[in-house]
């Protein structure tokens, strides 16, 4: 207020919230891990995710949670029971209704001059890598996607990415970054296990690979659009919100720093 | 003042007067929990607020804490961002005309790690046009100033009587639950001529994580608020008000209109919605109509009719 000089071209421009959608099924993979399908309008894209409810006021917060697959009518959320929320979130069942608020982040880059990608994923870390898979492949038809999975016990959904992918390689119990060679692909994306993604990040200094390694970040998040610097994580660039300027950060721009 | 108030709502019933500024209905942001306004003005049309409050600014920017900084807890979270901010400058440079540009109360935190740092950000303060400043003396997730300047009546005093003097705004001045005697040191704010006081800040809180056999937060101690302090603030509102001649801000754990009603009826003129954005980022906007409903059912032509009747 104060004064109260109108700045030109200013509209707010509600983006809507309170997106109430129908769950079309919740189904268990084993291991704690469920995928979850909803009736929802969306635009939404790899690497973004959304702020999941379905309950009122407890817990407080909402669940951030990777968009698994999408079309424009469905969203797929790919998550592993660890909390609360979660364990609310795996007793839905069809026709239920759960509120979706996003799609948030920034989503991985589009990659459109590369011609071999390596997505590397673990645990329920691999969640956005499947509609990355189906994107980069449908964008440019003459790339190479191979993914790697690693999982701590039992693989999952590797017959989805099998589907969507050239290669799909798959580690348990070990460490998935060791079946990779960055020298072989133009482009790397990787989300899972912080520790996963440093080594991964590492592995490509030490052998000088020129592509360029991009990472999601996971952090605890309170709102999820930006406004409460709960997320905050340090780049080179200085304190970078997880939520709105990531998840996908360069590798460079996170682990290339002391 | 009168072109400040072009989109009066609602027949006007929940237009309240704070120290001489009006506000268009009671509900305002609290700080730390809406950014500067541009992200939850994506969701709604932040003017439909009666004001904002910026997230705690300090002179210089600041990192904030390190390690985890949100926890949950039953009914509440526990925080610990600790001050994270760009400083006053770049605040000055690339929020405030945005925010001033809306018809919003626009409402400036400032903490500070010291006296000095206090002073020199209400220095800078002091040359722009922001409609109250508040003197957040009530953070606990520094490890100096904040919470400290504001726990004993005495040492707050300070402070206050140092940034009054010098303070050219209206000055409302953000209580800490955790002050040894919250009556008093409310009192002690009036004495010193702040224009209003707003509480609470969140209670100083802990977490254990017993696999790790430590603290969650980095800082050992974190912020609780969320519907787990209502009752708690709801008192400390309640008897500051009765004490008090200047306005109160009532915050604490307020999520539905109903706990607005229960605030206002304590004495609160005005309510921060703080924790409960998180739940649902248009959530203020739910407590706009359910207050505004909830006088109109009870033939209310103002606010004024419930405030402070309990």
């Amino acid at each position: 207020m104060a004064g109260l000089a109108k700045q030109e071209g200013e509209k707010a421009a509600p983006r809507g919230v309170g997106n109430m959608a129908k769950v079309i099924s919740n189904q268990p993979l084993g291991e704690g891990f469920y995928l979850l399908r909803a009736e929802h309008q969306n635009n939404a894209r790899a690497g973004q995710f959304y702020m999941l409810r379905a309950w009122e006021q407890y817990p407080v917060l909402s669940r951030p949670i990777s968009v698994y697959d999408a079309d424009q009518e469905t969203l797929s959320f790919l998550y592993q029971v660890v909390g609360k929320g979660t364990a609310l979130l795996a007793g839905l069942k069809p026709g239920d209704t759960i509120t979706l608020d996003g799609a948030h982040g920034n989503g991985f880059p589009a990659l459109p001059d590369s011609k071999k990608i390596a997505l590397v994923g673990g645990g329920v870390g691999i969640a956005p890598l499947y509609l990355a898979a189906k994107t980069y492949q449908k964008e440019n038809p003459l790339c190479t996607v191979d993914v790697y999975l690693g999982f701590r016990e039992k693989p999952i959904l590797v017959r989805e990415f099998e589907a969507v992918s050239g290669r799909v390689a798959v580690n348990v119990g070990g460490f998935v970054t060791d079946e990779v060679d960055p020298l072989a692909y133009d482009a790397l994306v990787s989300c899972g296990p912080t520790p996963m993604m440093k080594a991964l990040y590492e592995k490509c200094v030490n052998v000088k690979a020129d592509a360029p390694l991009y990472v999601s970040l996971e952090n605890r998040m309170a709102c999820g659009i930006g406004a409460c610097l709960v997320c905050s994580c340090k780049t080179a660039g200085g304190n970078r919100k997880v939520c709105k300027d990531g998840p996908v950060f360069l590798g460079s721009e996170v682990f290339g720093i002391d | 003042m009168t072109d400040r108030q072009k989109n009066i709502p609602m027949d006007g019933r929940l237009q309240t007067e704070f120290a001489g500024i009006p506000f268009k209905n009671p509900v305002v942001l609290a700080s730390g929990t809406c950014g500067f306004g541009r992200e939850l003005n994506e969701y709604f049309d932040i003017e439909r607020l009666g004001g904002l409050c910026s997230k705690g600014l300090l002179e210089h920017p600041h990192g904030g804490n390190e390690g985890i900084r949100i926890w949950e807890t039953a009914s509440g979270i526990m925080n610990s961002v600790g001050l994270e901010n760009p400083g006053v400058d770049a605040f000055v440079e690339k929020e405030l005309d945005w925010i001033n540009s809306k018809d919003v109360v626009n409402i400036v935190n400032l903490g500070g790690h010291s006296l000095e740092g206090y002073l020199a950000g209400m220095e800078k303060l002091n040359q722009v046009d922001l409609d109250i400043l508040e003197l957040n003396i009530s953070c606990p997730n520094v490890k100096s100033g904040g919470m400290n300047f504001g726990t004993e009546t005495e040492v707050a005093r300070s402070i206050v009587r140092e940034i009054r003097r010098i303070c050219r705004h209206k000055l409302v001045v953000k209580l800490s639950p955790n002050a040894q005697d919250i009556v008093s040191l409310a009192k002690m704010c009036e004495e010193e001529g702040a224009d209003g006081v707003s509480l609470v800040n969140t209670f100083l809180a802990m977490a254990i994580d017993i696999k790790k056999k430590a603290p969650v937060f980095a800082n050992t101690y974190a912020g609780l608020s969320g519907p787990a302090i209502k009752p708690i603030a709801l008192r400390m509102v309640h008897q500051v008000s009765k004490a008090l001649s200047i306005p109160v801000m009532g915050i604490g754990g307020i999520t539905t209109w109903q706990d607005a009603v229960e605030f206002i009826m304590a004495g609160a003129k005005i309510v921060q919605i703080g924790t409960a954005t998180f739940m649902k980022p248009d959530i203020s906007m739910d407590i706009i109509d359910g207050l505004d409903g909830y006088l109109r059912e009870n033939g209310c032509r103002n606010i004024e009719e419930i405030r402070g009747i309990v």
